[in-house]
């Protein structure tokens, strides 16, 4: 625990530290990293801790961005458009928990995912509010694009460390106790007495706060929005595949895979201009397949061999 | 009549989507996997009859048997090699790596194909009975899309196969011990899923203008017909489908045919939350 807040500490201030490179593209690279390792962090709490395997981030990110480019052409300064859209896609989760969460396995994948797709279809619909497919337009951040770069550098980067700071509570508490056992055995823990439909509305909501932060900051970040961006079935699926790259269920899992996975896609496949979505689906068959557990579990099994290698990723987690 | 037309537009597209959703369901229903390939398999199948028909002067409907044996194969292959060692892990993973399988397949046919929506055009004439109109290549479309959905319930019943796959999907560990290969049914249903997305494809490919990027939103149709009708079983996909059709007939006439869409949707969410076994499911079985 010590040791995965420490070694967070010093990815944290390296990242903090690029804008000293001044180098546009590594800035650009780091916000990059510290957005997704919020969203990573975001999910493990819904799909490592609890293991429900939701696919709504993109619908978090979405509404996130809808709500913050509302508020702020509604005339609200930038931070607070940002507070406003975290607040209002908490309560949006909400209120979907309670229905979502009857779910299980499958038809909560399914449902999670759809979610996507009904927020989608309703924002290309109501051309009124959202300016359907056409899309938005935020205002641009004065202060010049180098300004406005460490800005949002800045901002992704405390989104990050509030996202790291809920999860360590998470971990400690016994919230993140009693959504181990719901992960286990969920019916178990309902007889043991863990407030099961409780704890995981807590999760999902949580899991969905910062998800709602990120999207309003990437929102002023681009500064235009449209429907088929801002609700993107491959985001939603890119940031489960990350956690499982780093190993789910773990403090700093959702950090390694992020930050692995902007890492690899920079390396690798935006070498191949016609073939990069291939070389994500590529990536991810082989992660499957080859790296059950992500980074992480491979590292724990060496170290422990008596620990079978299939055993964590798989432990639980009814299908 | 406007009501009349429709129904019968409402059942001719609801039947489509039965066919489009059944294969979906067998896999979902027996090997417990969320299948994401199954809308881009759709598309292979409606790009493949195309080609035959623009390069090779073959009829679309010569073309569909051979088309549905291909993806048949591939079907095979893939559950062979790759999913029958994940079949026991959850969702999540399987979930996962059927996309990343999609991914590949839809970037290789952007790339072979590119994304220009074709469209088979075999120009047959309209039907007029009093004041319904109807095209000739969506009756056939209907009638064999009937014909394939009936087709699958026929093989599931009286054959072999179909009788060790319905075993399967009831108890695969009793299924095991009673001496039926797991994996070869697994291979198999995958496969059927497969062969019947590419039969679905080449008819869809008479009726609309087909292209790679809408097979998200027929991958969504799967997940809508599935939830409506319940998972796994024939009639379930072809109730499902027909509810969906008419839904989507009468509410685009309605409400216009974006929120046509939302309102499938909407009827799944509901659903979920208070049916998850669908309209034909029973409690328990899944």
């Amino acid at each position: 625990m010590k040791r995965s807040m420490a070694i967070f500490a010093v990815f944290a201030l390296a990242v903090a530290a690029v804008p000293l490179a001044g180098d546009n593209y590594l800035l650009q690279q780091a916000t990059f990293v510290a957005m997704y390792c919020a969203l990573a962090l975001s999910w493990n709490l819904i799909g490592g801790y609890a293991g429900y395997p939701s696919f709504a981030t993109a619908a978090f990110v979405g509404l996130g961005a809808y709500a913050g480019a509302l508020l702020q052409n509604a005339g609200l300064p930038m931070v607070a458009a940002w507070v406003g859209a975290t607040l209002i896609t908490a309560a949006f989760a909400a209120l979907l928990g309670y229905g979502l969460l009857r779910m299980k396995g499958h038809y909560f994948a399914v449902g999670s995912i759809s979610i996507v797709e009904v927020l989608r279809l309703v924002a290309s619909s109501w051309a009124g509010l959202t300016g359907g497919g056409e899309g938005l337009n935020v205002p641009i951040m004065p202060g010049g694009p180098e300004f406005a770069g460490r800005v949002f550098l800045y901002a992704m980067w405390a989104v990050m460390l509030l996202a790291f700071a809920s999860a360590v509570w998470v971990d400690r508490s016994r919230l993140g106790f009693g959504l181990r056992c719901i992960e286990q055995n969920e019916d178990a823990a309902d007889m043991v007495g863990v407030p099961v439909t409780r704890y995981k509305t807590a999760a999902f909501t949580l899991s969905a706060l910062f998800c709602g932060t990120v999207g309003a900051i990437s929102a002023s970040w681009v500064s235009y929005i449209a429907p088929t961006d801002a609700f993107s079935i491959l985001l939603t699926l890119k940031v489960p595949v990350m956690v499982l790259l780093g190993g789910p269920g773990s403090l700093l899992g959702p950090v390694i895979g992020a930050a692995s996975f902007v890492l690899i896609e920079q390396t690798v496949w935006s070498r191949f201009l016609d073939y990069n979505q291939a070389a994500l689906g590529l990536v991810i068959v082989l992660l499957i397949f080859f790296l059950p557990g992500g980074v992480l579990g491979r590292l724990r099994w060496r170290a422990k061999p008596a620990v079978q290698p299939g055993a964590a990723p798989a432990a639980g987690s009814a299908p | 009549m406007i009501g009349l037309q429709i129904l019968v537009n409402g059942l001719t597209l609801g039947a489509l989507y039965a066919c489009l959703a059944v294969g979906f369901s067998l896999v979902w229903g027996v090997l417990n996997v969320i299948n994401m390939l199954h809308g881009s398999l759709i598309i292979l199948g409606g790009y493949l009859t195309w080609y035959a028909w623009l390069h090779w002067q073959v009829h679309p409907l010569a073309a569909l048997l051979p088309v549905a044996l291909l993806l048949f194969a591939l079907g095979w292959v893939i559950q062979m090699t790759m999913i029958n060692r994940l079949v026991r892990q959850p969702v999540l993973t399987t979930l996962t790596v059927t996309f990343g399988l999609d991914l590949i397949l839809y970037n290789a046919m952007n790339v072979l194909f590119d994304a220009t929506p074709r469209r088979i055009t075999l120009d047959l004439g309209t039907l007029s009975l009093g004041e319904v109109v109807l095209a000739w290549d969506r009756i056939v479309a209907f009638v064999l899309a009937l014909a394939l959905t009936l087709l699958l319930y026929a093989v599931m019943n009286a054959s072999r196969t179909g009788r060790a796959i319905v075993a399967v999907r009831m108890d695969r560990d009793a299924a095991e011990l009673m001496g039926i290969r797991i994996n070869r049914v697994y291979a198999m249903t995958f496969a059927l899923g497969a062969g019947l997305a590419g039969a679905c494809g080449a008819l869809m490919a008479m009726v609309f203008p087909i292209t790679t990027n809408i097979s998200g939103l027929l991958l969504g149709k799967a997940f809508v017909v599935c939830v409506i009708g319940g998972l796994g079983t024939v009639p379930g996909a072809l109730v499902g489908g027909l509810v969906l059709g008419l839904i989507e007939s009468l509410s685009g006439h309605l409400f216009g045919p974006q929120n046509a869409v939302l309102i499938g949707y909407g009827l799944m969410l509901v659903l979920l939350m208070t049916r998850p076994t669908g309209l034909l499911g029973r409690k328990g079985y899944e």
